[in-house]
């Protein structure tokens, strides 16, 4: 088959062509890093909001998730691409025009805010498992609510939360491929598409560029993964980072999610 | 279509729009929406919501036929599926599509191409549900099953995958879900699904608040009273257990 003996012949384009995919992969891994942090601050934020007893932090919490949610990305980053600089068009004094004026800065946003509204939900579900003792227990001995938060209560919540954040950030990572259409970005999935033009041997770096999407996704698990090891470690769970990465055989294995498994209801699996 | 007009290629660049005109025109305009509200709901039923179906049978079923193989396989072929069906799962959809569209191109539509990507990317998130399901059957039914010495083709058909499938059904709502608001990636192909069509009406007259508004609202309007009621369902399984 032709397409079997024109291998060497991709490695070679693709070769030649590495600093430009270098620069787009750099890209990607910029907005999934700074796309999943900036994810993590809505996530906790709103998380904490619709968790709370007061009706007035949680209404407007439950709206922004639902929202930010329920549209798709693609229509967020439409959103944020073309009408809120609108905003900045009617009144010219406003300030941090520059943001709008990015739209890197855009897609950053675009996908903080999307996988931030799905994060939230995992955060408020992970707070609500810490058992009531121990709210309790911190009003017993009358912590100052930042304080149980910080010390108590999101120690715990966040060795549950791992897993679930693990998943959105995999798929925050997909999803970023859509940077694709935003213009004066080009990330990866755009400089693989640019390869096609001059070579027009799509196939085979279409192919390419998956398994360097599924090595990310790879090493974000095995990030998150040992992330869980230290949190349920520092809860007195599970043994240390150092005691799973010696070589010296050990007793117990870290429970860890397998590699991006979808997050799994409680009705689905485990308990009879 | 021609190989050079791919949509996602020719998107108006919103940094070249003209602010002087902006400030000319109103910021919401009730006659542009009006106007674009038919023609972006059309698109909604024909494209959006076939592909979501066609989609979301083709990922349960083919995400049974995934565990059911995971599970049944010899060791050497499961892990070879499985490995598969992580891969599919941990790409992205966008890079698939791409990806089928140059491979294919010329011998199937984009968009049975798209429903087929989408229903195969599902699949495998599906294989995950179907998997946890048919683990969580009590022992003691493989075991009756030995003991009433049915073949292995009606232990699955009658008494394992009914008592799986019952648990499965809200994981599998929230993927439809999911799938439902990853449709608009289809811009990538060409089809002109929801966003497509709300952007293809938009761009010529430079009006896009009403259009991706109208969008926004059709996707949250479609989309939040489902995941109410999967959520209602699932908490109604909750308690049957």
């Amino acid at each position: 088959m032709e397409f079997f003996e024109d291998w060497p012949g991709y490695f070679q384009v693709l070769w030649n062509w590495s600093d430009r995919l270098l620069d787009g992969l750099w890209v990607t891994i910029q907005l999934s890093i700074y796309g999943g942090l900036l994810a993590f601050v809505i996530a906790v934020a709103l998380g904490l909001m619709a968790g709370s007893p007061s009706l007035w932090l949680r209404a407007p919490a439950r709206v922004l998730i639902e929202v930010f949610r329920g549209i798709s990305l693609v229509v967020l980053l439409f959103w944020l691409m073309y009408i809120l600089p609108l905003l900045w068009m009617y009144n010219p004094g406003l300030p941090f025009r520059g943001i709008v004026e990015s739209t890197f800065l855009l897609g950053v946003f675009a996908l903080g805010l999307n996988y931030g509204a799905y994060g939230a939900e995992a955060v408020r579900a992970s707070l609500t498992t810490v058992p009531k003792g121990q709210w309790e227990a911190t009003t017993a001995l009358s912590m100052s609510w930042p304080h149980k938060i910080r010390r108590v209560i999101f120690p715990q919540a966040w060795a549950l939360m791992i897993p679930s954040l693990t998943n959105l950030w995999v798929h925050l990572l997909k999803g970023s491929a859509i940077a694709y259409v935003i213009p004066l970005v080009s990330d990866f999935t755009a400089q693989l598409n640019q390869l096609r033009r001059p070579t027009d041997i799509w196939f085979s770096h279409a192919f390419i560029g998956l398994v360097i999407y599924f090595l990310l996704a790879l090493v974000i698990t095995v990030f998150m993964q040992a992330l869980e090891a230290r949190a349920k470690h520092k809860l007195g769970r599970g043994p240390s980072l150092r005691e799973i990465l010696s070589p010296a055989p050990k007793a117990v294995i870290p429970e860890t999610s397998p590699a991006g498994q979808p997050q799994q209801k409680s009705t689905a699996g485990g308990e009879r | 279509m021609s190989l050079e007009n791919l949509y996602a290629q020719e998107i108006d660049d919103p940094t070249l729009i003209d602010e002087e005109e902006v400030r000319r025109t109103p910021f919401w305009d009730w006659d542009v929406a009006i106007d674009a509200f038919p023609s972006i709901l059309e698109a909604f039923i024909k494209y959006t919501l076939l592909v979501t179906v066609l989609g979301t049978l083709i990922a349960a079923v083919l995400g049974l036929v995934i565990a059911v193989l995971i599970l049944t396989l010899p060791k050497p072929l499961a892990w070879i599926v499985k490995w598969l069906a992580n891969f599919i799962r941990m790409t992205p959809i966008v890079v698939q599509l791409i990806f089928v569209f140059w491979a294919f191109l010329g011998t199937i539509e984009p968009l049975t191409m798209g429903i087929i990507v989408f229903g195969v990317h599902y699949a495998t998130y599906m294989s995950e549900v179907y998997r946890a399901g048919i683990e969580s059957v009590p022992k003691g039914q493989w075991e009756a099953t030995t003991a009433l010495s049915m073949s292995p083709v009606r232990t699955w058909q009658k008494v394992v995958i009914p008592q799986a499938l019952r648990s499965t059904v809200p994981s599998l709502g929230n993927y439809a879900i999911s799938m439902f608001k990853d449709t608009p990636f289809l811009i990538v192909i060409g089809v002109a699904e929801m966003v497509t069509a709300a952007s293809a009406y938009g761009a010529p007259l430079s009006r896009h608040t009403e259009v991706y508004t109208i969008a926004g609202l059709i996707f949250l309007a479609a989309s939040y009273p489902t995941a109410v009621l999967v959520n209602r369902l699932e908490k109604r399984l909750a308690y049957a257990h």
